[in-house]
C-alpha cells in the first residue's frame, strides 16, 4: 500500500488491468485514442485529460475513437454490452447526456428487467462532472442525481484514487449498466493504491473519519472539503464523522442511519443544485427512518438553484465551500445546546 | 525516603510507523501506586488500540494528558514521583519537559512505510521485512488472514538483540495470491525456502495461530533449521476451532459483516478500530484472496474441527518450545495449552484474546525474549 498515484492514473490502471484480464473489455469514446481521423499511433491525448493515455499502444483496436455523436457511441456500447462485450464508454462531460439519454435510461437500464433476466447489459459509462474549471454552465454540472433516479442503473462517484480503481474494476465486472462519475478536480489528487487488482463492492459506504458529535455525509469532491472542516473543528473539541456513500445507487442506508443514531446530528454536502438531489434524498431517508434519533434539524449544503456561472468570482461562490460546510456544522452542533 | 525522584510517563512508540497516539482513557487514579507492568492507559494508534503498561513504578502524582488528546511519540502523559516531592517541583519538571519536547515529524520513510523486500521461489513472490543485526535469527510467521504487519508491536523489540524476519505467507499480505498447495506441510516448505533465499541456516521460529502450526511443522520436518519454537495460540495442538470465524472471514465483504468477526480476535472488542477493519477489507478485496483463503483453510480446518494434529510430536522435540495463549481466545480455545508435554513452557495470559501479540504486546515480548 505504500505506492501513491494520481486519481486519473488509478482509473487508467483499472482499465489497463481489466483489458488485460478480459478480452471482452473495450473502450470507446471521443478522443480516447488521439482524436477521430488520426492514426492513434502517437496516442497523443488519451482523452481530453489524458486518462486513457497509453492504452491504445497496448490494446490497439480494442480502444476506439468515436464520432462526436454521444447517441451513436453510447448506443453502440449498450448494444455491444447486450451481446456479451464489456464496453467502457466515455461520455466526456456528464452535461452531454441529454443527447443519449434514451440509450441510457430507456434501453440500458431496462434490458435485464424487460427480458426477464435473460439479457444483461454490462456497460460502464465513464463521465466527468463538477464545477470549478471555468467551463461554464454546459460543462460543469453535477447531474449524477438524474441517473440515481433511474431504476436499473448503478451510479458510482469515487472520491479517492483507491476508491476509483476498486470501484471501476467492480463496475467493469458488474453485469448491470454503471454510470461512473469522476469529478474533474479530483484527477490530480494523490493517494495510496495497491498495484494488484481489487474490487470495492457497490452499496458499501466508506467511513472516512469516525466521530461522535455530528455526521457529515459528503459526495465526491465534497468529501475532501468535509475532511478539512472536520480537522479544523476537532481542535475545538467538535468531533465529526464523515461518510462517503461512494455509490448513490445502490445506497448504503444502514451506515448513514447507524451514524446518525450515534450523533443525532446530520449535515449533507452535495455539490449539485438543491432540488431533488442526493442530499434531499438522504435527508428524507433519515427523516423517515431515523427521526427519533435526531437532536437537530438536518442541514444541507448544496449549490444554489442556478446554472453554474461563467464568471469566476460567481463560480467560486456557487460551489459549496469549506466555510459554508463549517457554518452548517456549527449551526447543527449548537442546536438545542 | 531518599532524595525526591521525578519520572516522566511518555507516549510509547509501538511499531515503526507510529508517530502519535490518541489517549482513550486513564486506567489509574492520580496518587495511586503503580508497579512496573501495571496497565495505566488505553491508547489508540493507526493500527489498533492497545493498553500501555507502566515501564517504571512509583506514585502517579500528576496526569498531564487527557482523554481524547492526540499526542506525539515521547510526549508527556503523566508524572511519577515520590510522595514527598513538592507540587512546585512537579510543576517545574512539567514546564521544563514541555519546553524541551519536540514531537516526531512524519518523515519520508514514515509516509512510504517500512522497507519491504521480496524473494522469489518457483511459485511465489514472498514479501518480508527484516529488522535488527543480531547474530541470532528470528522468523515471525503470521496466521490465517493476517500479514507481517501483525508483528508491528513484536518485531522491533525483538530486533534489539536479533535479526528478525517477518514474512507474508502465500495468499496473504503482498505475497503472491494464487496458492497451489495450502496445506500446513506445503507452507512449512515455503518457510524453509524463504530461509534459504534470505541466507539463514537456522532460526528461532515464532508462529501465531496457523503460523504456529506451520512453525511446528517446519521444526518437525527440518530439525536442524529450527533453534527454538514460540507458538502463540497455535493451530494443530487440539481439535476444536471456531469454524464460523474462518468461513465468515472468507465470505465477509463489508465492514458490517467483518467487524463482529474481528472483534472475536481480541479479549476487549473495543480494541478493533476503523483502521484495523479497513486494512483487513483492503486485503480481502484483492483479486485471488478469497480463493487463497479457501484453499488454505481447507488445509487445516473442516467445520469446527482442525484436521492437522501435531500435538503428539511435540514431546519428541529437543529444542526449546514455548506456548503462549490468551485465556479469552475465541478462535482456538486456550485449553489446548493444558497438559502439554513437560518439555514445553506454557503461559496463559488472563483475559487476552487470539491476537495475543497485539493485545498483550509487552508481556508476549518479555516471554519471547526470556
Amino acid at each position: 500500500m505504500a505506492r501513491k498515484i494520481l486519481y486519473q492514473d488509478a482509473i487508467n490502471e483499472a482499465l489497463d488491468q481489466e483489458m488485460a484480464r478480459d478480452e471482452n473489455v473495450v473502450i470507446m469514446g471521443e478522443d480516447v485514442v488521439g482524436g477521430m481521423g488520426t492514426g492513434g499511433e502517437m496516442d497523443a491525448w488519451g482523452g481530453v485529460l489524458g486518462v486513457t493515455k497509453g492504452l491504445y499502444g497496448k490494446y490497439g483496436d480494442r480502444i476506439m475513437d468515436s464520432p462526436i455523436s454521444e447517441s451513436a457511441l453510447v448506443g453502440a456500447a449498450v448494444g455491444a454490452a447486450a451481446t456479451g462485450m464489456r464496453p467502457v464508454c466515455e461520455l466526456m462531460f456528464i452535461d452531454f447526456m441529454g443527447v443519449c439519454f434514451d440509450q441510457i435510461y430507456n434501453q440500458a437500464a431496462k434490458f435485464r428487467y424487460m427480458f426477464g433476466g435473460k439479457a444483461t447489459t454490462p456497460v460502464v459509462i465513464r463521465t466527468m462532472y463538477g464545477a470549478g474549471f471555468r467551463a461554464a454552465a454546459q460543462h460543469s454540472q453535477c447531474l449524477y442525481n438524474i441517473f440515481t433516479h433511474v431504476p436499473g442503473l448503478k451510479v458510482v462517484m469515487p472520491s479517492t484514487p483507491y476508491d476509483a480503481k476498486g470501484l471501476l474494476i467492480q463496475a467493469i465486472r458488474d453485469d448491470d449498466p454503471v454510470i461512473f462519475c469522476e469529478h474533474k478536480a479530483l484527477y490530480a489528487t494523490e493517494g495510496d493504491v495497491p498495484e494488484e487488482s481489487y474490487v470495492i463492492p457497490f452499496g458499501e459506504a466508506n467511513i472516512v473519519r469516525e466521530g461522535d458529535d455530528i455526521t457529515i455525509v459528503a459526495l465526491g469532491r465534497m468529501v475532501l472539503y468535509a475532511g478539512q472542516v472536520a480537522e479544523k473543528l476537532s481542535t475545538e473539541g467538535i468531533s465529526c464523522e464523515i461518510i462517503d456513500p461512494r455509490t448513490t445507487s445502490p445506497f448504503d442506508e444502514d451506515t448513514v442511519l447507524e451514524s446518525v443514531e450515534n450523533t443525532g446530528r446530520l449535515v449533507i454536502v452535495d455539490e449539485s443544485s438543491p432540488r431533488c438531489n442526493v442530499a434531499t434524498d438522504i435527508s428524507s431517508l433519515v427523516a423517515q427512518k431515523g427521526f427519533s434519533t435526531l437532536k437537530a434539524p438536518i442541514e444541507m449544503v448544496t449549490a444554489p438553484h442556478t446554472p453554474v456561472p461563467f464568471s469566476g468570482a460567481l463560480e467560486d461562490l456557487y460551489i459549496p465551500s469549506p466555510e459554508r460546510i463549517e457554518t452548517a456544522v456549527r449551526k447543527v452542533a449548537a442546536y438545542g445546546g | 525516603m531518599s532524595e525526591p525522584q521525578i519520572t516522566p510517563i511518555t507516549m510509547p512508540k509501538w511499531g515503526l510507523s507510529m508517530v502519535e497516539g490518541k489517549v482513550i482513557e486513564w486506567l489509574v487514579e492520580e496518587n495511586s501506586e503503580i508497579a512496573v507492568g501495571d496497565e495505566i492507559m488505553d491508547i489508540e494508534t493507526e493500527k489498533i488500540a492497545n493498553t500501555f503498561e507502566a515501564l517504571d513504578g512509583g506514585t502517579l502524582r500528576r496526569k498531564v494528558a487527557n482523554a481524547d488528546e492526540t499526542l506525539g511519540v515521547g510526549a508527556l502523559l503523566g508524572v511519577l514521583a515520590s510522595a514527598d516531592t513538592s507540587e512546585a517541583d512537579i510543576d517545574g519538571f512539567i514546564t521544563a519537559f514541555q519546553a524541551n519536547y519536540v514531537p516526531p515529524e512524519v518523515s519520508e520513510e514514515g509516509e512510504t512505510g517500512p522497507a519491504y523486500e521480496w524473494i522469489e521461489t518457483a511459485d511465489y513472490k514472498i514479501r518480508y521485512l527484516r529488522m535488527g543485526e543480531g547474530d541470532k535469527n528470528i522468523v515471525l510467521i503470521h496466521g490465517f488472514g493476517g500479514d507481517l504487519d501483525l508483528w508491528l508491536f513484536t518485531q522491533e523489540p525483538l530486533a534489539a538483540k536479533a535479526t528478525v524476519y517477518a514474512l507474508d505467507l502465500p495468499g496473504h499480505g503482498q505475497s503472491t495470491k494464487a496458492v497451489r498447495d495450502g496445506s500446513v506441510t506445503a507452507l512449512a516448505e515455503i518457510v524453509v525456502k524463504f530461509m534459504d533465499a534470505v541466507g539463514i541456516d537456522h532460526a528461532h521460529l515464532v508462529g501465531h495461530s496457523l503460523g504456529g502450526a506451520v512453525a511446528l511443522q517446519t521444526a518437525l520436518a527440518h530439525s536442524g533449521k529450527v533453534d527454538a519454537l514460540s507458538l502463540l495460540a497455535p493451530a494443530s495442538l487440539g481439535q476444536s476451532i471456531n469454524g464460523e470465524y474462518i468461513s465468515g472471514f472468507i465470505a465477509a465483504e463489508s465492514r458490517r459483516e467483518i467487524k463482529p468477526l474481528l472483534q472475536q480476535l481480541v479479549g476487549d472488542p473495543g480494541l478493533v478500530n476503523r483502521n484495523f477493519i479497513d486494512g483487513i477489507l483492503k486485503f480481502k478485496r484483492l483479486d485471488g484472496v478469497t480463493e487463497a483463503l479457501t484453499t488454505i483453510a481447507a488445509g487445516f480446518v473442516d467445520g469446527n474441527t482442525q484436521t492437522v494434529d501435531l500435538r503428539d510430536a511435540l514431546a519428541g522435540l529437543s529444542i526449546s518450545v514455548r506456548v503462549i495463549w490468551g485465556s479469552a481466545d475465541r478462535i482456538i480455545p486456550a485449553d489446548h495449552a493444558l497438559e502439554l508435554p513437560a518439555n514445553v513452557a506454557v503461559d496463559v495470559l488472563d483475559g487476552r484474546g487470539h491476537l495475543v501479540m497485539l493485545e498483550a504486546a509487552s508481556e508476549v515480548n518479555k516471554l519471547l525474549q526470556s
